[in-house]
């Protein structure tokens, strides 16, 4: 927007045409655009939207991953589980182009194309996938609106800088994530659970069809947690957004997967659909925990209710 | 204070999208330019603010010129009135103001973009060492290669450029882990001085006496033909300063997240390059003004409601450049301090509660 106004009359004026803007970019998109999104469910449709074939990761030669295979469903919820320190955040890296493979290759599909994801300039791929790391470190004094509109970075050119369209995708992301009362605050001043809102925000302001997120529910508490779940998976039902996540809490993963995928010492363990995946083996071979697996009588996926680390069989004490 | 007026549908809303999705963009809007407004205001301030400094510094102090008496004079007419105001403003007061203004801004402004770029108060030229670089190659040049006139500021430039190139080559893949490189950079700076004293102690008295300069900042030395390289400088430095400034932005977010929004860290680096390439030249000009570079930031942060602006950094640094050479010159009745005395003197204390502030924030 040229005009830098503060008066509300003249802003909504350009606000309006603003959505318009991006609404016909929007539908201009969805028919002709480079990736329509699939939804889940449609069978024998399910094409990986990243695949990674023979991935070796490694820091300064150490080897953390050890030649995984992976896909990525289209569309779909993943959630990576696994202990602590066998390479979940590392995968996630290799995935997001932020580790280059030791071995192997990571391929990101759309309809039309295959791309190796280190053939793409970084701007290209930045607008197709959003990582939100683990833990971030905030900018001093930044504001809520100022953080999430960072997420647009992507989009603009040396000479397309900041548009109508970025402050509709900023709006959109922080109706998304409910941050839009907080638009004016610092983030500083923010709870634990906002401001995971916002750092969400900025990943969803960034309009890629896949996001993928490093423990976005640490430091939450039950509530906060759910509540960041169900947006994140509200975003894929409405908007086909393909979601990876890694979450430590298994009945959570078993609760919000489409598709779970596990981990252990660098390989994978098993992947699937929670309620085939996941029982009293499953958690022994993956955490090496003695367990019972039930059914969550509010969702009906798997719930496991620990027993003993040291306790394998299983038996109830 | 105006909701109200916000929540008031726009003309545009009957007809086009939903209002409620025009009150909340009217409201990100908002959120989105007030901060941008007041930085806009806080540059216009500073920028009038360096004009009066610079005014000052040219028409007051020991010679009063009348403000109506500049015009003539920088037209180059003789005043018959006072033939001797010309040569003073265009040999001394003129010179001396703008040379300040220019390093200071070159100052400010490379101070900042380090801040802020790694992440840290403390991550300024001045403190780093990169001064002290430029100060210890001009002191050894004088003292054991005779060296006289350009040659100076060439050694100082090089010295500049050789401690920025050490703490590349020792930070290298960790250059943005911010507390590592100020770590490696004051054990830097530790050495210099002490190599600097060393050779204080085989020089000579009249080169003692040039070499201060090059210790504390001054303005003596400032002649039309250092103005004409320090504009060149800058002119070349200050848009590829405010290109990487972008990168900075993201770069403020930690390398990953930088990655991810398609802004490699290695580019912020670049950032750093020109940032070195701008505090180098002001020294080569000035010798190292104690100070500047380092609370440049923080004030202008400050000033701007906790957003950084390297505009506002680089006129802070300015004012503060040209009001303490002022200030030099004539707080003390007889006694002329250089620039950097004062700002040093100033300098200190503020240096220390910016260290306070950072420690509580957990940075330093
Ligand atoms: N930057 C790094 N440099 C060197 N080694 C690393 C680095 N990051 C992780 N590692 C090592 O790689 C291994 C896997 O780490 P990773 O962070 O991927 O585990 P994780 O599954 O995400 O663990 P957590 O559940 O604790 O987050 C660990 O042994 C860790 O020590
Ligand atoms: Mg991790």
């Amino acid at each position: 927007m040229s005009s830098t106004t503060l008066r509300p009359a003249t802003i909504a004026a350009e606000a309006a045409h603003a959505l318009e803007v991006a609404h016909a970019a929007q539908a201009h998109d969805s028919t002709s655009g480079p990736a329509p999104q699939r939804r889940s469910g449609t069978p024998g449709r399910d094409a990986p939207a990243l695949r990674a074939r023979g991935l070796i990761l490694s820091y300064d030669g150490r080897r953390v991953v050890e030649g995984l295979d992976l896909d990525v469903p289209a569309g779909k919820v993943t959630v990576v589980v696994g202990p602590n320190g066998c390479g979940k955040s590392t995968v996630l890296r290799g995935l997001s182009r932020l580790l280059r493979p030791t071995e192997g290759h990571v391929h990101l599909s759309s309809t039309d194309a295959d791309d190796d994801v280190w053939a793409l300039r970084p701007k290209e791929f930045a607008r197709r996938v959003a990582l939100l790391p683990q833990s971030p470190p905030l900018p001093e004094g930044i504001t809520v609106v100022d953080l999430v509109g960072r997420g647009r970075h992507p989009h603009h050119t040396h000479v397309r800088r900041w548009s109508a369209a970025d402050d509709a995708a900023v709006m959109e992301a922080m109706r998304a994530t409910g941050t839009v009362e907080l638009a004016e605050r610092h983030v500083e001043e923010l709870s634990g659970g906002q401001r995971q809102r916002v750092w969400i925000a900025l990943t969803l302001a960034q309009q890629t069809e896949i996001v993928l997120l490093d423990e976005p529910t640490t430091y939450l508490d039950v509530a906060h947690q759910i509540d960041v779940l169900d947006l994140l998976r509200d975003l894929n039902r409405t908007k086909g957004t393909t979601v990876v996540m890694v979450l430590h809490d298994l009945n959570l993963a078993a609760r919000y997967a489409d598709h779970v995928v596990a981990m252990r010492d660098g390989r994978l363990v098993g992947s699937g659909a929670p309620a085939d995946l996941v029982d009293e083996d499953f958690v022994a071979r993956v955490f090496g925990l003695g367990s019972r697996v039930i059914t969550d009588p509010v969702t009906g996926s798997p719930l496991v209710v620990p027993t003993s680390t040291r306790e394998q069989t299983g038996a109830t004490p | 204070m105006t909701t109200d007026l916000a929540r008031r549908p726009g003309p545009a809303s009957a007809a086009g999208p939903a209002s409620a999705d025009i009150d909340d963009l009217v409201r990100v809007v908002r959120a989105r330019r007030r901060p941008l407004r007041r930085v806009r205001l806080v540059i216009a301030g500073l920028a009038v603010a360096t004009l009066g400094a610079v005014l000052v510094r040219v028409l007051l102090g020991d010679y009063v010129v009348a403000l109506a008496d500049l015009v003539p004079i920088l037209r180059g007419d003789t005043l018959p009135n006072a033939p001797g105001a010309s040569f003073i403003v265009m040999e001394a007061k003129l010179p001396r103001a703008l040379v300040g203004a220019i390093a200071g801004m070159a100052f400010g402004a490379s101070g900042a973009m380090f801040q802020t770029t790694l992440r840290n108060p403390l991550a300024s030229p001045d403190i780093i060492g990169i001064s002290l670089g430029a100060s210890a190659a001009a002191v050894i040049a004088l003292t054991f290669l005779d060296a006289q006139g350009i040659w100076l500021p060439a050694a100082a430039l090089a010295g500049a450029l050789a401690v920025s190139l050490l703490m590349y080559a020792v930070g290298r893949g960790t250059l943005l882990a911010g507390r590592r490189m100020v770590l490696v950079g004051i054990g830097i700076a530790a050495l210099l001085s002490s190599v600097i004293q060393f050779v204080m102690t085989r020089t000579s008295i009249q080169d003692a006496q040039a070499a201060l300069v090059w210790l504390t900042g001054s303005l003596a030395r400032a002649t039309w033909p250092v103005i004409g390289l320090l504009t060149a400088a800058v002119l070349v430095l200050a848009p590829l300063l405010a290109v990487c400034a972008r990168w900075m932005r993201l770069a403020e977010l930690g390398d990953d997240l930088a990655t991810t929004l398609g802004a490699p860290a290695g580019r912020a680096r670049l950032g750093l390059v020109v940032a070195v390439a701008l505090a180098a030249v002001a020294t080569s000009a000035t010798g190292p003004i104690a100070f500047v570079a380092f609370l440049a930031g923080p004030i202008a942060r400050r000033l701007c409601g906790g957003r950084p602006s390297l505009w506002a950094a680089a006129l802070v640094g300015a004012v503060v450049v040209v009001v303490s050479d002022f200030a030099g010159d004539y707080l003390i009745p007889d006694v002329n301090l250089p620039v950097g005395v004062v700002t040093g003197a100033l300098g200190a204390p503020l240096m220390i509660a910016v260290i306070i502030a950072a420690g509580r924030a957990g940075k330093a």
